[in-house]
């Protein structure tokens, strides 16, 4: 297997979004026969790699060589006619479609006549080889995911793919069909193709893969095989090096439990079980920091402790009360505020003046509210209030928020959920996005609301932000909570693993 | 390579669309629409300067073609109130035609069984009725979408075959005035339940109810907490939700008031117009409202105007009917004007700009 070519080659492949370089001069390389793991953090840059492989985004840079040829990618129609096919974790199939419709789709053969039974014999004599169980007559509804999952790659077989791409497949897939999945993949390396991995699944990894890329940041840190390498190592190329502890941390006094929450389970909203029995608690000037790779049950958690989110079991207490399954409007006057993962959908309104989005949260009392009515001129006062105090850069109050830059938008709304004098400030990914000075803007008033002996807890995948403003860290893993640890004493290394699904392991270590 | 140099149109996004864009484009749609109009007309060999001079002249030309459009246009201003107040938080309420017949049926049967009531008393229980008729008739599909999800576009529509074959069911049978000569209507109202007229005109008590709801509807929508809490829904469900607003609730009170609107359309017909309920009271002022509302931009002062405009539409459409062509020629042009104004919305929205093939615009 080492002596073969290499199938494809991306060769110093750069691009860039504004304001983000999602690739820099990353190179790539998969050889047919081979399962190929591209391993990195949200962000670092793999699905952005992978879309320039499938013709989806063009490289600013770099060249594109499959079987020893340059090719050009305009669009993924010429991906596939290179035998590059990928499954993506959102698929694209039409559930009333049958199996074999949802496989010839957007085919240009045959041109006119179909012939289903002919096509549905090709098919399954097609799955067959792969191992690929999935009938071609069923409806695609009625079908599960892992068997959805199989169509997908069924269709691109059927296209003639070789070099096969799969983006976090595990993502959705039940252990049973993870195992069913890495015997399949394992029958396509087998068969010449060349299949590549997307994860940051660590265990998956090292049960699956021959070699893995590591990307950070949205640069290689480079190729190794598997069997010269150990999860640790994997760990530490995927997070970075080791981030000297943070410089001074206010120790403010610690006060009474403000948030509580007791072995609480929610559904995801595909209803999966998203947390699975989640118990922490954050006291008065804390800041507990959730680390994780997100799409681990962090979203859930947010919108469990605002009230977004049903709890099917386990209680949620804020200041001692109860408030399990009550409204937001309940939570938020209990004293907690929001900044959200989606700041200009949820946390603001787009279309809407600064001054309306100020008061999205306050138009219920006075002096915003007189009555059935809103005054105008208090929430025109409030408006200018914040808008000074926390240098927003705004032309004028009923500039629609959209028209904002990332960092002023973030200034607004945390003005706005700050100004509330909030017990608890639940911030999700709150410097996602922002440049340099707008991050520090958002830290130095997270830190200024935990001296003031507010509770926040911070959501991020940037493990050097949480280690830099937590007092705690807990790591999030496919819904359970993998450990806390004090952030003083926090390896970056034991925190990478226990991200990683590595808990048994780590804690044997 | 010639492929260098294609010139191709894209569309851009404007960043905020101005105020005379989103005055302009509408206007110029109308007009794009009396001229598709026009090539129908020269189609069927008539000349269509002529018939539009024909319309405008029957519609403004007299003291009585200008009372008639107003006329007609109280019934198209609550409605289309009725639906913009809906279409504002995004519900889409295509029920207003059968709310309306429901205000009506309402309406008719206080009229019907309290002859003897004072003018005061009657006239004031109609409303009432009406208002009630139609806002429970919007509830109707109000509730499986604000519970289930259950699409309203569908339960609104469908409800307006069965509110009119209801109406239909009771000047057919039950409620037909037996001195009816079989039509089917029901026996005039008392003259208690008559709405006071205005200048010798047929214009109806209805028209300063249709300008107070429009004034109201003003008022609730920018200046008071549940107007904020409506158009902050219909901007974005998820930051409401995040806020902590009710949005079931404001699903089922935006539709009760949408439908009583069309519900007082209804009751001021039969008690303006009609004086008894009868078949086909509304030639589809319901629907119309539809156009109102997104021609108007869901603000309640513009419904007034566009209403009225409409209601010339429809006043001109009868007067061209003398001379030998179909009343239907009035939908086909209203149907026009939806399509034109609909299909240039993305003007607003965008603007047109010529780019090179294979260039790559600057940020």
């Amino acid at each position: 297997m080492k002596d073969e070519p290499n199938l494809v080659e991306m060769r110093d492949i750069t691009k860039g979004f504004p304001g983000v370089l999602a690739n820099d001069r990353v190179s790539f390389a998969a050889r047919a026969g081979e399962i190929h793991a591209l391993l990195g953090e949200n962000g670092a840059g793999k699905s952005t790699l992978m879309s320039i492989l499938t013709g989806l985004y063009r490289p600013d840079e770099g060249e594109i060589i499959v079987a020893g040829r340059r090719i050009e990618l305009h669009s993924p129609r010429d991906a596939i006619r290179n035998g590059i096919g990928m499954v993506y974790q959102h698929f694209r199939l039409i559930p009333p479609f049958s199996v074999a419709e949802n496989v010839i789709l957007g085919l240009d053969a045959p041109r006119f006549l179909l012939n289903m039974p002919e096509i549905e014999k090709k098919v399954a004599a097609l799955s067959e080889s792969y191992g690929l169980r999935v009938d071609p007559k069923v409806k695609v509804w009625q079908l599960s995911v892992g068997e959805q999952q199989r169509v997908e790659i069924v269709k691109m077989l059927y296209r003639g793919a070789r070099i096969l791409i799969l983006d976090e497949p595990t993502a959705v897939l039940t252990p049973q069909e993870t195992r069913e999945l890495f015997l399949t993949l394992r029958r396509m390396a087998g068969n010449g193709h060349a299949v590549i991995f997307i994860t940051h699944k660590l265990h998956e990894v090292m049960e699956v893969a021959d070699r893995i890329t590591v990307l950070r940041g949205g640069r290689s840190v480079g190729t190794v095989e598997k069997k010269d390498t150990n999860p640790a190592s994997l760990a530490r190329m995927m997070v970075g090096r080791e981030i000297p502890p943070a410089p001074s941390r206010s120790e403010g006094p610690r006060g009474e439990k403000i948030l509580e929450l007791q072995a609480v389970q929610a559904m995801s909203d595909k209803g999966l079980p998203a947390l699975r029995g989640v118990s922490l608690t954050i006291r008065a000037g804390e800041l507990l920091g959730i680390a994780g790779v997100s799409g681990n049950g962090q979203k859930e958690l947010a919108e469990v402790v605002t009230g977004l989110r049903p709890v099917q079991a386990g209680r949620l207490y804020i200041k001692g009360k109860d408030l399990t399954n009550r409204s937001p409007k309940e939570i938020i006057e209990a004293g907690v505020s929001h900044v959200p993962e989606d700041r200009l959908g949820t946390g603001l309104i787009p279309n809407l003046g600064v001054l309306e989005n100020v008061i999205l949260k306050e138009y219920r009392r006075p002096p915003i509210s007189r009555g059935p009515l809103l005054d105008r001129r208090a929430a025109r006062e409030r408006s200018e209030d914040l808008v000074r105090d926390f240098q927003v850069k705004v032309a004028y109050l009923d500039l629609p928020v959209k028209l904002l830059s990332g960092g002023n938008l973030q200034r607004l709304l945390l003005a706005r959920e700050i100004s509330a004098a909030p017990s608890l400030i639940v911030a999700v990914y709150p410097v996602r996005g922002l440049d340099i000075g707008a991050t520090e803007t958002v830290h130095n008033l997270l830190l200024q609301q935990k001296a003031r002996g507010a509770a926040i807890l911070l959501i991020s995948e940037d493990l050097e932000e949480i280690l830099h403003l937590s007092d705690r860290v807990a790591v999030m893993y496919e819904g359970e909570i993998q450990g806390v640890l004090p952030s003083s004493e926090a390896r970056l290394e034991e925190i990478g693993l226990l991200m990683a699904g590595m808990k048994k392991e780590a804690t044997t270590a | 390579m010639n492929k260098q140099s294609q010139l191709t149109l894209t569309l851009e996004k404007r960043l905020a669309p101005s105020r005379w864009i989103s005055f302009l484009v509408p206007t110029i749609s109308v007009a794009m629409a009396l001229l598709f109009g026009a090539i129908f007309l020269l189609m069927t060999g008539h000349d269509p300067l002529k018939v539009y001079e024909i319309m405008a002249e029957g519609a403004f030309g007299s003291k009585y073609g200008l009372s008639e459009t107003v006329v007609k246009s109280i019934p198209l201003m609550l409605t289309g109130l009725g639906v913009s107040i809906a279409f504002k938080m995004l519900l889409w309420n295509i029920g207003a035609e059968g709310q309306l017949y429901m205000g009506a049926f309402a309406a008719s049967w206080v009229a019907l069984s309290f002859p003897d009531a004072s003018p005061g008393f009657l006239l004031s229980a109609m409303f009432l009725a009406g208002f009630l008729g139609g806002a429970l008739w919007g509830l109707l599909p109000a509730l499986p979408r604000a519970f289930l999800g259950v699409n309203e576009v569908i339960t609104s529509l469908m409800l307006n075959y069965v509110a009119i074959l209801w109406v239909d069911y009771l000047v057919y049978g039950p409620w037909k005035d037996p001195k009816g000569f079989n039509f089917p209507l029901t026996a005039p109202f008392t003259p208690s339940a008559d709405l006071p007229t205005f200048f010798g005109t047929r214009i109806h008590l209805g028209l300063v109810v249709a300008l107070a709801a429009a004034a109201i509807l003003n008022v609730v929508l920018w200046r008071t907490r549940w107007g904020y809490e409506i158009r902050v829904i219909g901007e974005s469900p998820a930051a409401a939700r995040y806020a902590g607003m009710n949005i079931a609730r404001n699903i089922l009170l935006v539709m009760f008031l949408s439908g009583g609107l069309a519900g007082l359309a209804g009751m001021t017909e039969v008690a303006g117009i009609t004086h008894r309920l009868q078949h086909g009271i509304s030639p589809g002022y319901g629907y119309s409202a539809i156009i109102i509302a997104w021609l108007s931009k869901l603000s309640p002062g513009a419904v007034v105007l566009v209403s009225f405009l409409l209601g010339a539409l429809l006043v001109g459409g009868y007067s061209i009917q003398s001379s030998g062509l179909p009343a239907a020629t009035v939908s086909m042009l209203q149907g026009a004007i939806l399509f034109f104004v609909l299909g240039s919305e993305i003007l607003t929205k965008y603007r047109l700009v010529l780019v090179r093939r294979g260039e790559r615009r600057a940020n």
